[in-house]
């Protein structure tokens, strides 16, 4: 419990520095001048539109330090503690474009987990019975081949599964349809294929690491007294080489979590799914800052907690594994 | 006036290849590193993959190479294929094709207009008949292409017999020795590629035109350089952050580990296409508001590569931080590097002495591998519109623009097979490369990941 807690409170740090980047990125870099010249356009201005505009958004403050107002209020009327503090209650205040983001937020956060989810589901387990496969086989010339296959498979870059997956798939078999999303049960119709999509493109990378992880443990002694004993093959695989996988599975887990969050970044969009990667789409290309600030906040708190999953998993996986002592 | 150009991306990128080939110089004499690197070369796949990346480097290099001849700037590779540049049609057209992809209204003699597919301007022009001669002629260039793809290999079969001193008679026996087919297949087939290309290439569009009328396989050739100029930069840019930050953290230890661990922490627990995106973004407004300092679009199309390979390089070096924290941890407690601690070597002399060149082969592998990531991310960011300039010819933007174009009735096809091709190549050589130099710098994996080729 104790260690939870200062876990928690470790991450905190982590995100004041989150928050400082991308102040340094959206507020030093760029004045909030020019943010309003972008967004009312950059001829035809007037310095009373760009004010109004910026005291519209609360970008007229003064960034770091308010000489102006009085007590604590030197720290706290300013764009930077606006900004970033509130982002800690969860409350992700309003667009540029006017839209409250938190209310955004929840709304497509159901289409993006219902995309993701069952990526990841489906992934590891394919990737499993994959690697398991070719590490038993290795240094066969099957092995050799799915290897190759696997590093074709990471070079190729996702657009073109998602377009030659689209074309396939929906266009000339027509079995699903191109794009689009429907709520309720009418949903599986138009996840099928960007989840299929998305499976086919991280496999080859799974695929590979699963192998490597595999391979390390079906060299080491205590496998070889598995066989020894005469045990079954099926037994010396779920029972000890899986179960000894699994804290580098579970790493891999944790990492993708928040990837998967944002791997159905270019999916969502392709496919016209109204998920979280798409919205954060849509607000990089009409320069929404306020969107994109809010979903990098958001991102990094799901890495960190990931981060947090991954150590009590392993407590879980692993009994040597002490907490307080990490 | 004939004047050299530099853009700023044509010298990082030149002088990242210097830096390589600085290294090699420098370890030419070294015979650990010689043995280890005639074992890359030696791996099939490691072989054909480095034949395959001298291939693009060299294109890619002569494109950083320009004149400016009357106000216009053209690098050496576009007036090597000024064919292929100047042929410029209306609009689509497939591969091999003479007449055009859209009927068009034409004038005809008697003074009626008709329906019907134009001929294309350049594509087959020599041919009275296309339709009848074209299967020929393309036969008989195709043959001749082979043949000058078979001199270039036979001359380059007597070159390296040649700085091998062996006899010119014996040019035939490496085709023999079994170790290296996969090599010589190779550089075969990229032979073979040039011959055809020299051939058939200024008769006909080879890989068709795209939407404005431009030779694909001529923006293909382009985009080579913009892809290796972002993979090549933002690494070297990567490098001294991870070294300096990694290596350190990991031998002394305490605060100094605490405060970059915190740092690459933080960084990484930013997703990384948004902290790309965000900083992007806030580049392209800093360049729009210095958009006079930049006289020609070149010019800004050049400033804005440089800013995505700098962002690029400045969110992609945690990764091989933590990797080189790990190992030098690891190293801290090993008998050499106590026995010199124990000599009194200052620790910067440990630092550069005895830890830099033991996690040498670490940064090598990681960078190559991060190198095909960065050539992958490309076209995603120009799809999401952080990437290069729409006006710079790239992989991303033939992508991007050919992706809606699969929906058209007959598919236009030929733009998007041409941009995965490209950077199937590069990425995959990247990562077959990355593979034979972990087998062989890491003793540890060399039995484990390869049993049945060693």
């Amino acid at each position: 419990m104790t260690y939870l807690i200062r876990r928690i409170l470790y991450a905190v740090p982590i995100l004041l520095g989150v928050n400082v980047i991308t102040f340094v990125l959206f507020f030093v870099v760029n004045s909030p001048d020019n943010m309003a010249r972008m967004h009312l356009g950059q001829r035809y201005v007037t310095e009373q539109a760009i004010e109004n505009w910026k005291h519209v958004h609360g970008y007229d403050l003064p960034r770091l330090w308010n000489p102006e107002a009085a007590g604590t209020g030197h720290v706290t009327r300013t764009i930077f503690y606006q900004n970033s503090v509130r982002l800690f209650m969860l409350d992700f205040g309003r667009s540029d474009g006017g839209r409250d983001i938190g209310f955004d937020i929840r709304q497509r956060m159901v289409p993006s987990l219902s995309i993701a989810v069952p990526v990841l589901i489906i992934e590891l387990f394919l990737s499993v019975a994959f690697g398991l496969a070719v590490a038993l086989l290795r240094g066969s010339y099957l092995d050799r081949w799915i290897t190759l296959l696997c590093v074709a498979g990471m070079s190729i870059s996702s657009l073109f599964f998602i377009i030659a997956g689209q074309y396939l798939v929906a266009r000339v078999w027509r079995l699903a349809p191109i794009s689009g999303y429907a709520g309720g049960l009418e949903s599986v119709k138009f996840l099928v294929l960007p989840v299929f999509v998305q499976v086919i493109s991280g496999l080859g990378a799974n695929v590979r690491w699963n192998r490597t992880v595999f391979l390390e443990e079906v060299s080491r002694d205590y496998v070889r007294t598995a066989w020894a004993k005469g045990l079954t093959e099926s037994g010396v695989l779920s029972r000890h080489i899986l179960r000894n996988a699994l804290l580098p599975l579970l790493t891999t887990i944790v990492v993708t979590l928040p990837g998967l969050f944002l791997g159905s970044l270019i999916t969502e969009s392709f496919f016209a799914i109204p998920g979280l990667g798409s919205y954060t789409i849509d607000a990089i290309q009409s320069q929404d800052f306020a969107i994109v600030r809010a979903m990098v906040f958001l991102g990094s708190l799901l890495y960190i907690v990931g981060l947090m999953l991954t150590d009590i998993s392993y407590a879980w996986a692993d009994p040597r594994v002490r907490l307080a002592e990490t | 006036m004939v004047k050299p150009v530099l853009l700023p991306t044509d010298v990082a990128f030149l002088s990242s290849l210097l830096l390589v080939g600085l290294y090699f110089w420098a370890v030419r004499r070294d015979l650990l590193m010689r043995e280890r690197w005639r074992t890359v070369l030696a791996t099939p796949t490691g072989g054909a993959a480095a034949l395959i990346l001298c291939l693009y480097v060299a294109v890619a290099g002569l494109d950083c190479l320009r004149v400016e001849i009357n106000g216009e700037t053209k690098s050496l590779l576009d007036y090597l294929v000024s064919p292929l540049r100047e042929h410029v049609e209306t609009t689509y057209s497939a591969p091999f094709a003479a007449y055009g992809y859209a009927r068009e209204v034409i004038p005809g003699a008697s003074g009626a207009a008709r329906q019907d597919y134009p001929r294309l301007r350049y594509g087959a022009r020599h041919l009275a008949q296309p339709s009848r001669q074209m299967h020929a002629d393309v036969l008989r260039r195709g043959m001749a292409g082979a043949g000058l793809g078979l001199l270039f290999l036979g001359g380059l079969l007597a070159l390296v017999n040649r700085l091998r001193g062996r006899p010119l008679a014996g040019m035939f026996t490496p085709l023999t020795e079994s170790t290296w087919r996969l090599q010589w297949l190779t550089a075969a087939s990229i032979c073979l590629a040039l011959g055809w290309v020299i051939c058939l290439a200024p008769y006909y569009h080879v890989l068709g035109t795209d939407k404005v009328g431009n030779d694909v396989l001529y923006l293909t050739l382009k985009s080579i350089r913009t892809g290796l100029v972002l993979g090549v930069v933002s690494s070297f840019i990567t490098l001294p952050l991870a070294v300096i930050f990694g290596i350190p953290a990991g031998y002394f230890g305490g605060w100094i580990d605490d405060l970059v661990q915190y740092l690459y922490t933080t960084f990484s627990s930013v997703p990384g296409v948004l902290l790309i995106a965000s900083a992007a973004l806030s580049l392209d407004l800093l360049l729009q508001q210095h958009a006079s300092a930049f006289p020609s679009l070149l010019a800004r199309a050049d400033m804005k590569l440089l800013a995505l390979c700098l962002v690029l390089g400045l969110t992609g070096w945690t990764g091989l931080c933590r990797l080189l924290r790990a190992d030098v941890m690891k190293l801290r407690v090993a008998e050499f590097v106590t026995a010199a601690r124990a000599l009194g070597t200052p620790p910067l002399k440990i630092l550069l002495q005895h830890l830099l060149p033991n996690t040498f082969h670490l940064i090598l592998i990681t960078t190559v591998l991060d190198f095909s990531g960065l050539v992958l991310a490309e076209a995603v960011l120009t799809y999401v519109d952080i990437g290069v300039d729409p006006s710079m010819e790239s992989w991303g933007n033939m992508i991007n623009g050919a992706r809606l174009e699969l929906a058209r009735e007959p598919a236009v096809w030929w733009s998007l097979l041409a941009a995965f091709c490209g950077m199937l190549g590069l990425v995959l050589a990247a990562n077959l490369f990355a593979d034979a130099m972990r087998d062989a710098f890491d003793p540890k994996l060399r039995g484990a990941t390869s049993p049945s080729s060693s």
